[in-house]
């Protein structure tokens, strides 16, 4: 038998008690086991009514982000084993409302995600059966890093700003927006730019840069918010000193 | 009383996003639901890699992409269905360019194509080795220009209302709030994917549980081909994780324990330096993964504590090659088994992928109940016969995706609504779910107790060789499970996103999935595609070159009937790979 390890879980059930407690659980620890190996050995051994999200358990489908000792993270992909010896604290994401025990609510993001236009918009569409448009792997790779969100959440949760400001529009929306933004074959990024430049859209962020540093897809969100400030300072200023048929 | 949608699509991966964008092109005014028990960005079409095949080069031709994908499956496609699939299927990926999936490309900005297993010709249009991921993505963000599509968000859907033959909508969960409610619409697709979860061992997500196929055999509609099973033959062990055919198709090599390129024992042609296409590595899945079998037999594959693997080999294909072309592979290798495959052996063994079957469609995605439409791994049109040809599916759930949604809507726009027992269905359903799940009391059975030994049974008896003893005795104990499943025990009695009511559902979805895949497999006495029979080692298209379809009796029992293959223009014949 594989040495064992304790998970405490974070544990709401607004129907039960109104307040968030710690529950521990003891499992296996073997050196394959993720954290969402352990959680599902929890739910599936010692208590069915532990609430969690998880599908595709290879970090790509985006559900199974928690707080994995005050560090927010995929659990399909943060290993029992980088915890032996100690214990694992399990919580929901920050930021979020908890709706049960880890389950999060992100409709929040789901309707800024709609704000930002994250398709196509173009002038004149050609008709498909005219082919691609083309697109040089260069022109490809201007917003590739942008397009491998997967809207796993980990970077609203570790963003200060959005935990102050619940308004900001926040990192994963501002990568999604440059994704199209940056892509050749889009004509809008001046729709986009009304919903970024206000108030709440990229003025918000800081450059704390805690958004980069938990994703687990590499897209650099602080990036791609740093650059779109410089885009849209530019814009601002036409704006005072050019006539607007010329902007 | 007045259906609350015209069309209401369950499930919101490729399938059923796509279709939700075809009616909303269609007919902007109908009004379009997206029901998903997660959200739709998280559907396992996420997890799809290699790339999705459509003729693109002036030295191929649509009928050499039908002729692959009908020896692929082994003379058990539809060869009218095929036809019209290959037809379409470049004009579906041209349409996901202009939406704005980023296709990986060449040097002159034209999109890149690459070979794929079964494939005679380049036609796999990819996006690195991440093409589900960029499909979906691409299409649930399309989807939210169209201002006519709703979307129930983490809805599990229990029951389809079916009233005077006709379908009227569903019962469904909200996980939020567990309120259970009915939502009804003149037509009904269901996009819900596979069922790969009967299995101990898969490639796919927790989510692909058989729901929709579930649904649609319990509401009287057949499931078709059930016993064609898809192994594919490397995935991760433990994990069960895949590693796309796309590494073979960029060079790589399957070994076994003497280093030895085993698949030219095995009638799939000579081993060459490079990828040579319909040959060795570049085989169907079927073919490998039963090589992989005799390999085991003979004792030359790889020991390990999750049972034999054999080695692929990426190495001699370079670092550029491997960073570029195949990125996910090198992360997932890394991340899941510690192992470079710039400088290390893969560790892989077959596992099971891709249901052929499942809810029997014609080419418009219609089944045999009145405005119910299925499509997408779901449904079983069938273009992939015995066996699938990887890339076809991504392409398949666009085709059929956007047919099955221009149907509906059609079906949609002169539906005349009546649904005298909704009312009276939806509050039986309604107790069913309280009284069944979170007010049971007692109960000895542990619910994950009872899916392990579902998944070894299905492995026992359903796996790459089958004997009719083993199917027989399988059925049996499904049997039993089917009983003692009335026993489960429940933790979690409260309505606030319950996941494990949800658990139960799904368990029950899939062991009526796994009857019927059992049930399928024991009928049929031949060997074919996917569907090897030990005790009937031979093709017989005498008996068998005939579709299977189960019906589901009242009682819960399985029959099953068939349904001729529709051939056109290519006579059934031998498939011949590597010579």
């Amino acid at each position: 038998m594989a040495d064992m390890i304790t998970i405490q879980v974070a544990r709401y059930r607004p129907e039960e008690e109104g307040v968030q407690t710690l529950q521990e659980y003891e499992v296996p620890c073997p050196k394959d086991w993720v954290v969402l190996d352990g959680l599902n050995y929890i739910k599936d051994r010692l208590d069915g009514s532990l609430s969690f999200r998880w599908s595709c358990r290879m970090g790509v489908c985006g559900s199974c982000g928690m707080t994995v000792n005050g560090e927010p993270k995929l659990t399909c992909e943060t290993f029992l084993s980088e915890y032996a010896g100690g214990s694992v604290r399990v919580e929901p994401l920050r930021n979020f409302p908890v709706i049960r025990d880890l389950v999060v609510e992100i409709g929040d993001f789901m309707r800024k995600l709609v704000r930002v236009k994250p398709w196509i918009v173009r002038d004149h569409e050609k008709p498909v059966s005219e082919g691609e448009y083309l697109q040089t792997p260069d022109q490809l790779d201007e917003f590739k890093q942008f397009s491998m969100c997967i809207n796993c959440m980990l970077c609203y949760s570790a963003c200060p700003i959005y935990g102050l400001e619940p308004a900001f529009i926040g990192p994963a929306a501002i990568a999604l927006a440059q994704r199209y933004n940056l892509d050749s074959r889009d004509e809008g990024s001046h729709e986009r730019l009304e919903v970024l430049s206000e108030h709440d859209g990229i003025w918000g962020c800081t450059f704390v840069g805690e958004c980069t540093q938990v994703c687990p897809k590499h897209v650099d969100p602080a990036g791609a918010i740093q650059r779109y400030k410089l885009t849209a300072a530019l814009e601002g200023l036409k704006s005072f000193v050019l006539p607007r048929s010329a902007r | 009383m007045a259906a609350t949608h015209d069309v209401l699509i369950v499930g919101g991966g490729g399938a059923g996003l796509r279709a939700a964008i075809a009616i909303a092109e269609t007919n902007p005014r109908l009004r379009v639901a997206v029901l998903s028990k997660v959200y739709p960005m998280r559907s396992h079409t996420v997890s799809a890699e290699g790339g999705a095949a459509g003729v693109a080069r002036a030295d191929d031709s649509l009928d050499e992409h039908a002729y692959d994908t009908i020896s692929g499956g082994d003379w058990m496609s539809d060869q009218d269905a095929v036809e019209a699939f290959v037809k379409e299927a470049p004009q579906e990926l041209m349409r996901l360019e202009h939406w704005g999936c980023p296709w990986s490309r060449e040097s002159d900005g034209h999109i890149a194509v690459r070979p794929f297993g079964g494939m005679k010709k380049m036609r796999t249009w990819f996006a690195a080795d991440k093409t589900g991921f960029h499909l979906l993505h691409t299409l649930f963000q399309t989807s939210l220009k169209y201002t006519s599509v709703v979307r129930y968000d983490e809805w599990f859907a229990t029951r389809l209302l079916v009233d005077d033959g006709r379908v009227q909508g569903v019962v469904a969960i909200e996980l939020m709030s567990g309120k259970v409610e009915a939502i009804t619409a003149s037509a009904v697709i269901i996009c819900t994917g596979g069922c790969g979860r009967v299995f101990p061992f898969t490639t796919n997500a927790a989510i692909k549980t058989g729901d929709g196929m579930a649904l649609a055999y319990r509401a009287g509609a057949p499931l078709k081909d059930m016993e064609f099973i898809q192994y594919h033959p490397t995935g991760l062990p433990f994990t069960g994780i895949l590693i796309t055919e796309a590494a073979r198709a960029e060079g790589g090599y399957l070994i076994n324990k003497d280093g030895y390129r085993y698949l030219q024992d095995y009638d799939l042609g000579k081993p060459e330096p490079k990828p040579v296409l319909r040959s060795m590595e570049l085989g169907p899945r079927d073919r490998l993964s039963q090589a992989f079998m005799q390999e085991v037999a003979q004792g030359r594959t790889i020991a390990t504590e999750y049972g034999p693997v054999v080695h692929l080999d990426l190495r001699h294909l370079g670092k550029k090659v491997i960073t570029t072309k195949l990125p996910l592979v090198r992360e997932l290798c890394l991340k899941y088994e510690a192992r470079d495959p710039i400088t290390d052996l893969i560790p892989v063994r077959p596992v099971v992928h891709y249901m052929m079957g499942g809810i029997h469609t014609d080419m418009d995605g219609a089944t045999p109940i009145a405005g119910l439409y299925a499509a997408g791994e779901a449904a079983c049109v069938s273009i992939n016969g015995a066996n699938r040809l990887g890339s076809n599916s991504l392409t398949e759930l666009l085709v059929f995706g956007a047919r099955a949604g221009r149907a509906a809507a059609e079906f949609a726009s002169t539906a005349n609504d009546d649904g005298a027992t909704v009312a009276a269905q939806t509050k039986d359903e309604q107790r069913r779910l309280d009284d069944g799940f979170l007010r049971r009391e007692g109960g000895r059975e542990r619910l994950a107790t009872l899916r392990v030994e579902m998944q070894k049974t299905m492995e026992g008896c359903a796996g790459i060789y089958r004997t009719g003893d083993a199917l027989a005795k399988g059925d049996d104990t499904l049997a039993v499970l089917q009983e003692r499943v009335c026993q489960v025990a429940l933790d979690d009695h409260s309505r606030t996103f319950n996941t494990e009511r949800i658990t139960a559902l799904e368990f029950s979805f899939m062991l009526d999935v796994a009857q019927a895949i059992v049930a399928s497999a024991l009928k049929r006495e031949e060997s074919r595609g996917a569907h090897q029979r030990t005790d009937f080692p031979r093709r017989d298209d005498q008996r068998f070159l005939a579709h299977s379809l189960a019906h589901r009796a009242d009682d819960g029992a399985c029959r099953i009937e068939y349904k001729p293959v529709a051939i056109t223009r290519w006579p059934p014949a031998e498939r011949v790979y590597g010579r």
